[in-house]
């Protein structure tokens, strides 16, 4: 079936299966590899992408439910050559490792600082605690996250 | 190349100050591309097709029905491999495709080439094998016994694969005369892995019959000499090609999927081929750490002066030797802690049984003896009425000691440092009044564990390294790093480090991950050796590369001055050479484009000394690196909150004291600390791997449990820096020492918090909660 939608700001027309998991389509046949997948069950996080502004688990959705959305990948966060806020903090306080986990963790922070644009660090645990990092132990997510926030709050106000 | 206005601005990071990983810019972009990454051109997938018994001769495989199904290339069996069909290091005792007889529920049978991952599927299924069961042996202590089955008959020990004896002084005779004893029986259980990219990689045959290959693993030099035996080819006719690793633990160090890949390949006519195990097989299939039985005896005397230890270790190594015995040696080196004990005997073995493998994991049997060593010296501690910190400190470890193994330490010595370092700080000073301000249903405690841990492969193998450097005509520099970055970032350090030596910006220099055709035969990413090994080779390429580039600018501004110019007056500036006394500069890109392609590139190999003192026991561990010479230290504490109503063990802080020698990059050091310490946590208290008749129960992440964001506390990492000489810049090497004392520390805290003790591997809610009812403590406020 032929699917419509907005990706990294771009419409889009896609013909696909409709059952066709959302992580392959990115993956396989959009040669959009920055969405990993490390479960395949909806435990990890790594395959997170942004559906209208809200984190989703592409190992989880099937084609047809992406008719109509507004999606955003981790390449299409960065825009002419800079990188986006979060990201720089990532970068800086050392919240990168193995980096396998770093695209979903970016995109799950975006959606977290949405929603809470000055969080504690205890809730930016809690809500980072659906993405597993092996590598790093959270701590430097969580300077991230954090440094990422005063910057974005400071820019606002 | 991405980055904001600071990010452009590049500094030399001189070595010790904080520098922001290079790989770092394209991971965060998703512009980094892993070996999962890679879907090549008309590619195939790869499946396997795996045991159907833990134990059972193989009588048929019938591939027919499955070869004919549409989309199926092909159906591949052992017969189809030309070599020697064997993988291992020492022991050559692993099938790429099982042959004669299968040993775990992981053992590959056969492997399908498909056109699509249905198709894969499909033919998987419809493979037919006849088997012939035969009687399976899970328990380590049962296959010891006479009569137990024998997993490879043509071994002359049975299921022993590896034992040994370790005497010092009187040995465990010497108890009798102690003032004081404590005995600690423990079993801890396996851990997995669980990087985060599962086993991967894409390979096809190229024209002129080389065998190229992109894979994730920490081994791609060893690699093609493991593959060139197994498979009968010519190890000059296999390309392997590392990029970044999306984490690896010790889980890729060795052949994973490469044997799959290359048969794969071969008989593929030239199409690429990808293998990308999901979570499930990644855990049927993937190697673990060892579980452990140990018993642990400690004395001392009325002051507390340790005077002997008395131990034995089981370790249960599962279907095939792999690491095992390598394991078994470094856990054998380091089953005493970091003590000065006289008297000690300590007794190990490791058996095959058929449970899934075990082999490499960071610690590499460190944390399992420390996590027995640790617990008994608090148990001694409780017996003698000393203070655990004043007891450890005691009977730690300076430099010119022996060891309890009987292990000179000639290198720096930094444990009592950590000690101090714990003792001065807040979360120890206030332990009591953190034990007292537990709220109603909760118990507070502090705990603590001293380690050590080693660095590098010892004497038997060398632990080489080969850097490489290049300037390009732009004047730009490129480094080819022949170790694999697995995700600590050690390519970056390698950039910093060759930065810090020719004076320029790392973050715009080029990185060559390891490439067979590229880069130069190095040694694995393992054994908190990849920064120490190659960063001393980096130095001597880096430092003959800055030679050669102030001798041509210093020929280049003698023909300006007519006068000649000795290299001492040229120093590298970013971008530049500059003659200091008449302030004239070069920019680098002219120097390299006057300089021969042979001069641009400098080359500098770098072996380590080993430990050649004589060793009066254990000599069979000799070949698996024992002894070592450089070692690094630590002291852990953790506090806990234990929940009467439920039994959960919440750990609340973590102080971790650190010598690993000099800090190279703060920010990776902490990266080092901080990850292995929460890998310690999970194996503390979530991370149960069950595994019944040799099946595994938690074979996936909604059944095995790892620390979420959480589950970890921030954590406080304390530098003691002494300069070691035998490390670049006087480093050791930080990459496991931060898991090894989590798992004591955190059991030793539970102790103090509520005086019990969980000895069977986690220390899960359930097992917490029925210790707690057993003590009559189970929901009191």
């Amino acid at each position: 079936m032929t699917l419509n939608f907005i990706l990294n700001g771009k419409n889009l027309s896609v013909e696909t299966s409709p059952d066709r998991r959302v992580v392959d389509l990115l993956r396989e046949d959009m040669g959009l590899s920055g969405t990993k997948e490390c479960c395949g069950s909806g435990e990890c996080g790594a395959c997170t992408i942004l559906v209208d502004g809200e984190s989703r688990l592409s190992c989880l959705m099937l084609a047809a439910q992406l008719e109509g959305r507004t999606l955003l990948t981790i390449e299409g966060l960065a825009s002419n050559g800079e990188l986006h806020v979060v990201q720089q903090a990532f970068v800086e306080h050392g919240a990168v490792q193995c980096g396998f986990c770093t695209p979903g963790m970016v995109l799950a922070t975006l959606d977290l600082l949405r929603r809470i644009p000055e969080p504690t660090r205890e809730e930016v645990r809690r809500e980072l605690s659906g993405n597993l990092c092996r590598c790093t132990g959270y701590q430097k997510i969580v300077d991230a996250v954090m440094a990422a926030a005063r910057t974005l709050h400071g820019g606002m106000s | 190349m991405l980055g904001n206005k600071n990010m452009q601005n590049h500094e030399v990071r001189e070595i010790g100050v904080i520098a922001p990983r290079i790989d770092a810019l394209t991971k965060v972009t998703g512009a980094e591309n892993f070996a999962a990454d890679l879907y090549p051109e008309g590619f195939l997938w790869v499946g396997v097709k795996r045991s159907d018994f833990p134990h059972a001769n193989i009588l048929a495989i019938d591939g027919l029905a499955a070869s004919k199904l549409t989309g199926v290339t092909a159906v591949l069996t052992h017969r189809d491999i030309k070599g020697s069909n064997r993988l291992g290091i020492f022991e050559k005792d692993q099938p790429i495709l099982a042959d004669k007889t299968v040993r775990h529920y992981g053992d590959a049978v056969a492997l399908v080439v498909a056109e699509s991952k249905a198709a894969l599927t499909e033919a998987l299924a419809a493979i037919r094998v006849e088997y012939e069961p035969l009687p399976p042996v899970f328990d380590p202590e049962a296959a010891l016994e006479t009569g137990a089955p024998i997993l490879h008959p043509t071994r002359p020990a049975g299921n022993v694969l590896i034992k040994s004896e370790i005497v010092c002084g009187n040995g465990a005779a010497n108890l009798e005369k102690c003032a004081f004893q404590a005995t600690v029986k423990i079993r801890t259980g396996w851990q997995e892995h669980a990087f985060l990219e599962t086993q991967t990689g894409v390979a096809w045959m190229e024209e002129d019959e080389t065998l190229s290959m992109t894979v994730s693993t920490q081994t791609p030099f060893r690699d093609r000499l493991e593959l060139a035996e197994a498979l009968g080819i010519s190890p000059a006719k296999i390309h392997v090609v590392a990029p970044c690793l999306g984490g690896g633990f010790g889980g890729k160090d060795g052949v994973t999927v490469q044997g799959f890949l290359a048969l794969a390949a071969m008989h593929s006519g030239g199409r690429p081929v990808k293998i990308y195990y999901s979570r499930e097989e990644s855990i049927l299939a993937g190697t673990k750490r060892h579980p452990l039985r140990a018993e642990y005896t400690v004395g001392c005397d009325q002051d507390g002066v340790l005077q002997t230890l008395s131990c034995r270790l089981l370790f249960d190594t599962g279907a095939y030797a792999s690491l095992g015995s390598e394991v078994f040696a470094l856990a054998m080196e380091h089953a005493g802690g970091p003590y000065r004990i006289p008297n000690v005997s300590i007794l190990g073995s490791a058996v095959y049984t058929n449970n899934p493998v075990s082999s490499a994991f960071r610690g590499f049997g460190v944390p399992q003896a420390a996590a027995a060593m640790e617990q008994v010296i608090d148990e001694l501690a409780k017996a003698g009425g000393f203070d655990p910190l004043e007891l450890r400190r005691k009977n730690a470890v300076r430099r010119g000691d022996t060891s309890p193994t009987g292990v000179l330490l000639t290198q720096t010595t930094g444990i009592l440092e950590c000690l101090d370092q714990l003792e001065r700080h807040p979360l120890w000073r206030q332990r009591t009044k953190w034990g007292e301000s537990a709220p109603a249903f909760k118990r507070r405690g502090v705990g603590i564990a001293t380690i050590y841990h080693s660095v590098g492969f010892g004497p038997a193998i060398a632990d080489y390294a080969n850097a490489k450097l290049e300037i390009l005509t732009d004047g730009k520099f490129r480094v080819y790093a022949g170790v694999s970055d697995m995700g600590q970032g050690n390519a970056s350090t390698y950039a910093q480090i060759a930065g810090h030596i020719l004076c320029q910006p790392h973050e715009i220099m080029d990185l060559v991950l390891p490439d067979t055709a590229r880069t130069l035969p190095s040694a694995s990413s393992s054994a908190s050796r990849t920064t120490f090994t190659y960063g001393n080779a980096m130095i001597g390429a880096a430092e003959l590369l800055r030679d050669r580039i102030r001798a041509r600018a210093a020929l280049m501004i003698s023909f300006q001055l007519l006068h000649s110019v000795p290299i001492e007056e040229i120093a590298l500036l970013p971008g530049v050479a500059r003659h200091l006394p008449s302030g004239r500069s070069v920019p680098l890109s002219l120097v390299a484009t006057m300089m021969d392609t042979s001069e641009r590139t400098a080359t500098h190999s770098y072996t380590c000394p080993v430990n050649n003192q004589p060793i009066a026991s254990g000599e069979n561990l000799r070949m698996h690196g024992f002894p070592h010479r450089v070692v690094t230290y630590g002291a852990q504490l953790v506090t806990v909150e234990v929940d009467t109503l439920t039994g959960e063990t919440a750990v609340c802080d973590m102080l971790n004291c650190v010598d690993a020698g000099r800090v190279l990059n703060p920010q990776a050091y902490e990266q080092q600390v901080q990850g292995g310490a929460a890998q310690g946590l999970g194996y503390a208290l979530f991370e149960e791997f069950a595994v019944a008749d040799g099946r595994i129960l938690t074979g996936d992440f909604s059944t095995y449990i790892l620390p979420t964001a959480l589950d970890v506390p921030d954590m406080v990492t304390e530098p003691v820096t002494p300069d070691e000489k035998d490390g670049p810049f006087g480093m050791k090497g930080v990459g496991e020492i931060g898991i090894d004392g989590v798992f004591p520390a955190i059991a030793n805290a539970i102790a103090v918090a509520t005086g019990v003790r969980i000895t069977a591997e986690t220390m899960s809610a359930e097992k917490v909660l029925a210790a707690l009812r057993q003590t009559g403590q189970e929901g009191r406020p």
